[in-house]
């Protein structure tokens, strides 16, 4: 193909198409569309106005929810998650499960941890190995699934079960206790906690790090998936998996690379955790995959497959992190959490449902 | 029924080698159930709209065989592939025409006889092989992802990209307007190409993977049942689009069980029978009824009919 950028006429091997037809009509239908039209096609649509309703919600019923304060804490909590979603959301873009994110994070933070510890080596050497060890969980995972073609929930839970015993087992073993060693007085630390669990302060607001890292994972993934053909085989892959087979799509590697995104971000995901606390808990992370997986179906994307936007599964994230600090503002017993997490889950699923259909049906 | 009562005067000396199955192949064997001029050898080409006799054939299969374990999938089975034609593969469930789909792009290899494209004898090793070689497969029901819009279907496998490094990206421009612009060439005109495939209509979204397939400089074109889950409207439209691609100069094999689709457009025509070639015509001559009768069962409806009739 040409690499010109942007031309201005039609091109290509064959020359114009069609006599008969100049090029400025044709880009003129393409633009035909209505903006709202548009709009209601975007697979995240539920998600913002859900996201939108929340914060009006809890605007009015929690007076201390539009402070500065506030808003930053609940920023800082959707960033979390945020993280996890937006990579789980790619990859159930691509119709893949991924039930061992939860713990794989506490994995990666637990191998950093006693990685530095017990080689007594600088932070960002246990940092470095931390990230090898899990892409190769990520690898191990996507590997697995494509060889041995069963369900990804299969693969991933026995993944999960695996993860969540060796954190507990190699941790005792190791540290003889359920938690890790404090490192904060190694070399290297306080850089690390800099990268990775720092606060900015930008006027009288603070803003975690992770909020930057959240950021930069969804313009990245946004790119990635709009705007790539790693993206379009991942929809490829996702919506009909023998199609893209067919014309040349290599299915394989886009479903390895895919768990490996997700374990990247376990990997910044877990060196937070590791650098906000400076010890950490063999046993955490477990039940955060399906919070992960929530974030990002409330956010559009199909548990099918081959439809959802990473936008979305952000703005996901964001209604978990509303709803539990705004609960808590709001002076609510936190105990609701979940169930109002679970109602919102459905409606917004349901949804979903509706503005694809009416999304497909008005074309 | 009614029209079929003459033919069935000549039918039961015909019916002998047909009712025996896989056994007997080759055009000779089936000569006296085809009536009369109609039936020829499949390798004596007869020449069309003045094209020279000996034109080198896109694709040309001679006793083509596969076997699977101890089944003779296919047995013997020749035929030819010219450019700006088309050769139609007619055969009831379990003829053989899969299978001798997936020997042409590529997906299985044949055990014996000669398979050559463009005069060259070839054994291909996978689909990406046979594209490469100019045979691109549109499957009946593999041809596109329906959540995807219809540009970044008509582009899957083969996105053009801009620009160096991590800022490598898809011409999405380029994308939206080459799509519109082959299908327009199709005789398809899209308000929107962003829409998704899904959308479309069965014998439009048959057209664009035909389309695609052109566009990627394909000199083969395999259609496997593109009308068979087609109402009749739209059935109309894709043997269009069919003709259109034979008309760019495209050779094109036709897969399908329906003899009249078949008739409409087809140059050449083999018949499968139980995996191996019960008959083979060239469009000269050979009548409508002919097709439908051999394809309806030929001799072996016959027997029925007379089993049947009190």
């Amino acid at each position: 193909m040409t690499v010109t950028k942007e031309p201005a006429k039609p091109e290509g091997p064959e020359g114009p198409g069609e006599p008969g037809l100049p090029p400025e009509k044709t880009d003129e239908r393409l633009v035909q569309r209505s903006l709202p039209a548009r709009l209601m096609r975007r697979p995240e649509l539920g998600a913002v106005v859900g996201a939108i309703a929340l914060f009006v919600f809890f605007s009015l019923v929690a007076d201390s929810f539009l402070r500065a304060s506030s808003l930053s804490t609940v920023l800082y909590f959707s960033s979390t998650i945020g993280i996890m979603a937006v990579p789980v959301a790619l990859l159930m873009i691509g119709g893949e499960f991924d039930l061992s994110t939860g713990v794989m994070v506490t994995s990666s933070a637990l191998v950093s941890s006693m990685f530095s510890y017990q080689m007594t080596a600088n932070i960002w050497v246990g940092v470095a190995v931390s990230l090898l060890v899990t892409l190769a969980i990520g690898f191990f995972n996507g590997f697995m699934l494509t060889r041995t073609k069963l369900p990804s929930f299969i693969i991933t839970l026995g993944t999960f079960l695996m993860l969540t015993g060796l954190n507990l087992g190699v941790t005792k073993l190791i540290s003889g206790t359920v938690s890790t060693k404090s490192i904060s007085d190694m070399e290297g630390f306080s850089s690390a906690r800099e990268v990775f669990a720092s606060t900015l302060t930008l006027g009288s607001v603070d803003i975690q790090i992770t909020v930057v890292w959240w950021l930069v994972l969804i313009a990245l993934a946004t790119w990635i998936l709009l705007r790539t053909r790693a993206g379009n085989w991942i929809f490829a892959v996702g919506g009909g998996v023998d199609a893209a087979r067919a014309v040349g799509v290599p299915v394989a590697r886009t479903k390895i690379g895919l768990y490996m995104g997700v374990a990247f971000a376990a990997w910044i995901s877990g060196q937070h955790l590791l650098f906000n606390y400076d010890v950490v808990q063999s046993g955490e992370g477990v039940g955060n995959e399906l919070i992960y997986i929530a974030a990002a179906v409330i956010g559009g994307c199909l548990l099918t497959g081959g439809y959802g936007s990473a936008i979305g599964a952000a703005v996901g994230a964001f209604i978990f992190g509303m709803s539990n600090k705004g609960i808590v503002y709001a002076q609510w017993n936190p105990d609701w959490f979940k169930f109002f997490l679970g109602a919102m889950l459905l409606l917004a699923t349901l949804l979903n449902a509706w503005i694809r259909k009416r999304a497909e049906a008005t074309r | 029924m009614t029209n079929e009562t003459e033919a069935n005067e000549s039918g039961p000396d015909a019916k002998g080698p047909n009712a025996k199955g896989p056994v007997e192949t080759g055009p000779d064997e089936t000569g006296p159930t085809a009536t009369g001029p109609t039936a020829t050898e499949p390798g004596d080409g007869e020449p069309r709209d003045g094209e020279p006799k000996d034109s080198e054939p896109l694709v040309s299969l001679s006793d083509v065989s596969k076997f699977y374990g101890n089944i003779r999938a296919l047995e013997e089975v020749s035929l030819q592939v010219h450019p700006g034609e088309i050769t139609c593969v007619l055969g009831d469930n379990g003829a053989g025409k899969s299978t001798l789909i997936k020997i042409i792009s590529g997906l299985h290899q044949h055990d014996a006889g000669s398979f050559r494209i463009q005069g060259e004898e070839t054994r291909l090793g996978s689909p990406r092989e046979a594209l490469d070689r100019g045979i691109a497969t549109v499957y009946q029901d593999l041809a596109v992802v329906p959540l995807m819009p219809v540009w970044r279907n008509f582009f899957l496998g083969s996105e053009p990209s801009v620009g160096r490094g991590p800022l490598k990206r898809l011409d999405v421009q380029q994308m939206r307007r080459t799509t519109h612009r082959e299908l327009l060439r199709m005789g398809i005109d899209l308000r929107d190409v962003d829409q998704p495939i899904g959308t479309l209509s069965g014998g439009e979204r048959q057209s664009v993977a035909i389309a695609r397939a052109i566009h990627f400089g394909a000199k083969v074109l395999v259609l496997d049942e593109p009308t068979a889950a087609l109402g009749v409207k739209q059935s109309g439209v894709v043997l269009k689009y069919v003709a259109a691609a034979r008309d760019a100069g495209l050779g094109v094999v036709l897969i399908t069980h329906n003899p009249h689709h078949a008739y409409l457009v087809g140059d050449r025509f083999v018949l499968l029978k139980r995996g191996a070639m019960a008959a083979s015509y060239e469009k000269e001559g050979l009548e409508l009824e002919e097709l439908v009768r051999q394809m309806a069962g030929g001799s072996e409806l016959e027997e029925l009919s007379h089993e049947l009739e009190r």
